[in-house]
């Protein structure tokens, strides 16, 4: 298992599961959505729609570029794209098609890619994404979504189906624990305050609010009270939530599977630099490439384990108090 | 080519797909089937063609090598470490986080490594840029590409092709390891890429096409391309089998990309004739 000891939680659905379900639901329904994939249809679970409905699915082959540009004219003759391949391909490899011909026009284009972080493992540093919150939050009119679990997953992409504009969810290879117990309808835009707190809040996305859950657990026996919030949506920053938790705990750590450089933690300090100064410790990568190995033998590594969490949460305290 | 000369790299050929094999099981992760298509032509290279130095991976006369589709490291890493760049040992660590053989080649990490690969279609730009800074350096080595045919999809790829050929870097020789299959299935199917002889001569290469497996065939395309330089760049279209070697592997999509469990390494082991050089995980 990769994720190892790191997870307590047995109750682990696949983010890329979710979206292949939830993708053929919607599909049943709306006529118009149509999907495109740059082989890797497997990985990215994709290949269930389009066994479901073949002339609706388009494999373009080893071509993200040319991907994004035909589903730009793909939701410009009225249909409703979702395109998925791996977080570094979409992102990277694509950005300025993404750019121009999705982000100008403001298309309703949905990127949906698995593959993010450094939890890829194995495949080692080429295949990492640690930069695509960054390359995506830059970019006008685009909506970045880095969902925690299925129930984020699920719920982001049916209300995606009445967005007007471009939306990038984040995906992952691992399977991600269950932090939302229903009945929370998780929303674009809306972070989830999971468990109350007053001594610090911290904000995480992805598979890191599991394990910030389990820090504040830990944190109990330290005396510290934490605020968990799920921080789903990067962009557009749900700015009453981090304002609110800044004012009421003054104290704030983000932590992210990314790189600390553009993503969830500059959003955070963004914000508060300007509307409420806050002492902010962001947990991430710190500006390094990963290499080869396990998910849980890289997220030990990068310092992105609940462990870590608790200890800069612990050292960010003793500094706010000297 | 001599048939003795023939019959060492065929031996050789053997010993690194048991080795491959073997490495990837171990690693319990990899790209099994692309990895066995090129070993014919990585063999060649690296035991009767490329100027290099073993003992000085960076010797600035040598000739380079790119593997743009990275996903083959396996394939190069035992070139590599068979010609003595780094010991053997360091194959069993392949993809695990104390060793330095990466997922995908690393021209940091590893020694003999070239240049960073393992997102498609970026490796013959490199090749080209390499050629263009050697001649400038009036250096007369060679510059190797290694490209996949569902590769050929990457625009980047044609791009490069356009350049090398404007450029006239007669020195860049790319192969293209034309097995048929990609990820999702055959190239043919997902998108097709036919006819590749012809749109690389549309883009000024020279172009000759081959069996991949066959090093009498590969060793007179190569001497071609080499003999007569009309200035144009070269290209080797080597008609390759997948998993090239194992019955139950040949042409079977499936082993893209996953390494054999130890019972498949058991019995690829028995049809060639090789051992199994680790010990079962439980
Ligand atoms: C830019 C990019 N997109 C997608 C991938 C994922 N990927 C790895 S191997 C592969 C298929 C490669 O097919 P081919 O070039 O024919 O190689 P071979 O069949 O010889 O393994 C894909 C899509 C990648 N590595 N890089």
């Amino acid at each position: 298992m990769g994720l190892g000891d790191l997870c307590v939680s047995k109750d682990l659905v696949g983010l890329r599961d979710v979206y292949a379900e939830t993708l053929i639901e919607m599909a049943e329904e709306n006529e118009n959505i149509v999907v495109l994939d740059a082989d890797l249809s497997q990985s990215t679970r994709t290949a269930r729609f389009a066994a479901r409905f073949p002339d609706r699915f388009f494999n373009m082959g080893i071509s993200e570029q040319d991907m994004i540009g035909t589903a730009a004219g793909l939701a410009l003759s009225g249909k409703i794209p979702f395109v998925s391949t791996f977080a570094i391909f979409e992102t990277g490899r694509a950005w300025e098609q993404i750019r121009l011909s999705l982000c100008l026009s403001k298309l309703p284009v949905k990127l949906v890619a698995s593959h993010g972080g450094v939890t890829v493992g194995e495949d080692g540093a080429s295949h990492h994404c640690i930069e695509d919150a960054a390359l995506m939050r830059a970019l006008p009119n685009m909506t970045v979504v880095i969902p925690a679990d299925s129930c984020e997953m699920k719920n982001i992409l049916i209300e995606s189906l009445s967005m007007k504009g471009p939306l990038y969810v984040r995906g992952s290879r691992e399977k991600f624990p269950t932090v939302h117990c229903p009945p929370m309808k998780p929303r674009i835009g809306k972070a989830s305050v999971l468990k109350d707190g007053k001594d610090i809040a911290i904000v995480a996305c992805g598979l890191m609010v599991d394990f910030s859950l389990q820090a504040a657990e830990m944190l109990k026996q330290d005396g510290i009270d934490a605020r968990v919030i799920s921080m789903a949506t990067l962009k557009p920053i749900d700015e009453e939530t981090i304002v609110a938790a800044a004012r009421e705990t003054g104290a704030i750590v983000t932590v992210e599977e990314h790189s600390i450089i553009g993503g969830l933690g500059s959003a955070v300090c963004e914000l508060l630099s300007e509307k409420c100064p806050t002492l902010v410790k962001r947990i991430g990568i710190y500006d390094t490439f990963a290499a080869s190995g396990l998910p849980c033998e890289l997220l030990k590594m990068c310092g992105l384990t609940p462990k870590d969490i608790r200890r800069n949460v612990i050292e960010m305290l003793n500094k706010r108090h000297v | 080519m001599e048939l003795a000369e023939q019959k060492r790299l065929y031996d050789l050929a053997k010993k690194v797909r048991v080795l491959i094999l073997n490495m990837l099981t171990n690693a319990g992760s990899g790209h099994t089937g692309g990895s066995l298509s090129v070993v014919e032509i990585l063999t060649y290279l690296y035991y009767s063609k490329m100027k290099h130095r073993p003992n000085e991976p960076t010797w600035p006369e040598r000739d380079r090598l790119v593997l743009s589709k990275g996903h083959a490291a396996p394939c190069l890493y035992v070139l590599l470490s068979l010609n003595g760049y780094f010991p053997q040992e360091e194959l069993f660590k392949l993809r695990r986080i104390d060793g330095s053989l990466q997922g995908h080649p690393d021209f940091k990490r590893t020694p003999g490594v070239d240049a960073s690969t393992g997102s498609l279609g970026q490796g013959l730009s490199v090749a080209n840029g390499i050629a263009l800074g050697l001649r400038l350096s009036g250096r007369d080595s060679r510059v190797y590409a290694v490209l996949g045919d569902g590769e050929l999809q990457e625009g980047q790829v044609w791009e490069a092709a356009m350049s090398a050929a404007h450029y006239k870097l007669s020195k860049v020789l790319a192969f293209v390891d034309a097995n048929g299959l990609q990820i999702d299935g055959r190239v043919e199917d997902i998108m097709n890429i036919e006819p590749i002889v012809d749109k690389w001569r549309a883009f000024g290469w020279n172009a000759q096409e081959i069996d991949g497996h066959d090093f009498q065939e590969i060793d007179n395309a190569v001497k071609r391309a080499q003999v007569s330089d009309n200035g144009r760049p070269n290209v080797i279209v080597a008609r390759t089998t997948k998993g090239k070697g194992i019955s139950f592997m040949e042409n079977n999509v499936r082993y893209h990309g996953v390494a054999p469990t130890m019972d498949e390494l058991r019995r690829a082991m028995q049809e060639i004739g090789g051992e199994v050089l680790i010990e079962e995980k439980n």
